[in-house]
């Protein structure tokens, strides 16, 4: 009968007690607390109990609110997806021909999505209240910027990952390298184009929430301000509000996902 | 000539004119000294050196990884070879710059294994893809945007394959017999001189690939137009072509006259 487990050598065995402790040191550091989880219990529910029923007063200004907030979402992610695929083209591998041109051009276009990627959302949009200002065109630009590092990351992969065979059949054919790559390369990496579009869309609509919450727009503004005035019905008729805007996106991203990808040729 | 058939009345003219055979030049394409190494795979072309005359059908056996495709891309600097030269309709390729690559390119029509169509789009759209290495740009690209001149040129060549009512089909929709004839006439549309054809009845049934077979004899023979394919199928070798090379470990091994030889003197060469 052989081991249920390896026995593990002295190096593997530090190892092992290093990641333990390494999770245990960030737990601490986090301030996770069982006595302080079971002991705000009551105040959830006192919380919960004084935000309901939901507050109806105020909808109509709530739902012009909610409407700023998708109309940002829904502009930040085009804005974004149109500027990332020239960005996502330059970055992607073995599409650009590799010059002494070329070469640095690649490596500034990855740096650019990284910095986009990386810095969170609700930075940018404090970036851009200084820039533009508040309201929902400093979210607008921050959802933009936010939607280039994501879709710019995963336009690059799937142009890198298609199959060569019809960009090579095109150049044989003596085709240029534009137009090999929109017509051999883009439409093979459309349905990841398409899915990754929508879930940025699905993402930004989430962040837009987030982003009133620094004066770049939206409803978020509205929670903020029902949460400091202890109003917590209002709070609660918003968070309602957000889950069937985020859930509505997300339905309907699906649904369009399954259509379009099903498609009619071009 | 092909480029008479293919042009129907009213059609758009190419911009780019097409070259003329230098004066004196009887051979569409000479390669001389090819050679090519993958890696640490030693030599995959040790010095190949053939021609391929005008209006001449080729072929080109060997085994598997005897190099043909090798030297077939190579040809056309699809693979950039090590050494040697390459004169293609009298021009010398071998340093050519990417855009005079391109608009000699435009004149050989090349037909893949696996066909390479681009899979999204419409067989229409795939035709007129053909016309990007003469006429570039937002017009080529698709049919949507493609001028009713293209449109036609791509709709004759796609009937000359027989394929006109599969004009709307999405190409991966396609059979694989159909998908071939569709990326023969995306090769019509180039309005080529010579079809270079890189196995291209090896993913067919028999009976597909024997219609592929009769659609290359007819361009050949009907419409002057130089073919040069690879074949594993030393028959189809002797029945569809003027002259067979074979290529064994990388070097030109056997250059005859088809109608001297029989498929017993060929079967060695994929041993």
């Amino acid at each position: 009968m052989p081991d249920r487990f390896e026995r593990p050598g002295v190096l593997h065995f530090t190892a092992y007690v290093a990641l333990i402790a390494f999770v245990i040191w960030s737990f601490q550091g986090a301030g996770f607390s069982f006595s302080a989880l079971v002991s705000g219990g009551p105040a959830l529910t006192d919380f919960l109990s004084r935000a309901w029923p939901p507050s109806l007063d105020r909808l109509p200004q709530l739902s012009k609110a909610l409407v700023e907030t998708f109309q940002m979402a829904l502009a930040g992610t085009i804005i974004g997806i149109v500027l990332s695929l020239p960005l996502a083209i330059l970055a992607a591998k073995g599409l650009t021909r590799q010059t002494m041109v070329s070469r640095p051009i690649y490596t500034a276009a990855r740096l650019l999505i990284a910095l986009f990627r990386t810095v969170p959302d609700l930075v940018w949009a404090l970036i851009f209240v200084i820039a533009v200002g508040l309201g929902p065109f400093a979210g607008t630009l921050a959802i933009a910027v936010d939607t280039i590092g994501f879709c710019g990351r995963f336009f690059a992969e799937s142009m890198e990952d298609v199959e060569k065979g019809p960009s090579e059949a095109l150049t044989a054919a003596g085709a240029g390298r534009l137009d090999t790559i929109f017509c051999a390369v883009v439409p093979a990496a459309m349905p990841s184009f398409i899915t990754t579009s929508l879930f940025a869309l699905e993402k930004a609509t989430r962040s837009s929430v987030v982003l009133g919450l620094v004066g770049a727009g939206g409803i978020g503004i509205e929670l903020k301000v029902a949460m400091d005035f202890f109003d917590y019905q209002l709070a609660m008729t918003i968070i309602l509000m957000i889950f069937v805007l985020v859930l509505c996106v997300e339905r309907l991203g699906t649904l369009a996902r399954s259509r379009i990808l099903e498609g009619s040729s071009q | 000539m092909a480029q008479a058939l293919l042009q129907p009345a009213g059609a758009i003219a190419p911009a780019v004119p097409t070259l003329q055979p230098a004066t004196g030049s009887p051979c569409d394409l000479k390669v001389e000294g090819l050679c090519k190494s993958f890696g640490r795979e030693k030599n995959v072309l040790s010095g190949v050196s053939f021609s391929v005359g005008r209006r001449e059908a080729v072929a080109l056996i060997g085994s598997n990884g005897a190099g043909k495709s090798t030297a077939l891309r190579c040809a056309l600097r699809l693979i950039e070879p090590e050494a040697g030269s390459v004169l293609l309709f009298g021009e010398d390729i071998s340093a050519a710059r990417q855009y005079q690559l391109r608009r000699v390119r435009a004149e050989v029509g090349f037909v893949f294994q696996k066909h390479n169509l681009v899979p999204r789009v419409s067989a229409l759209t795939n035709v007129i893809h053909g016309n990007l290495g003469r006429n570039g740009g937002l017009r080529g690209w698709s049919q949507l945007l493609a001028s009713a001149g293209l449109r036609e040129r791509a709709m004759a060549c796609l009937e000359r394959v027989g394929l006109a009512d599969h004009a709307m089909k999405r190409a991966d929709q396609l059979s694989g017999g159909q998908s071939q004839r569709v990326a023969i006439a995306r090769a019509l549309m180039q309005q080529p001189r010579m079809i270079v054809a890189d196995e291209p009845v090896a993913s067919l049934d028999p009976v597909a690939g024997q219609e592929v077979m009769d659609l290359f004899h007819q361009l050949t023979r009907e419409e002057g137009i130089t073919l040069l394919f690879t074949s594993h199928n030393v028959q189809q070798a002797l029945d569809y072509s003027d002259r067979i090379l074979a290529i064994r470990q990388g070097e030109v091994v056997l250059d005859e006259d088809s109608r001297v030889l029989s498929a017993a003197d060929l079967g060695h060469h994929y041993g």
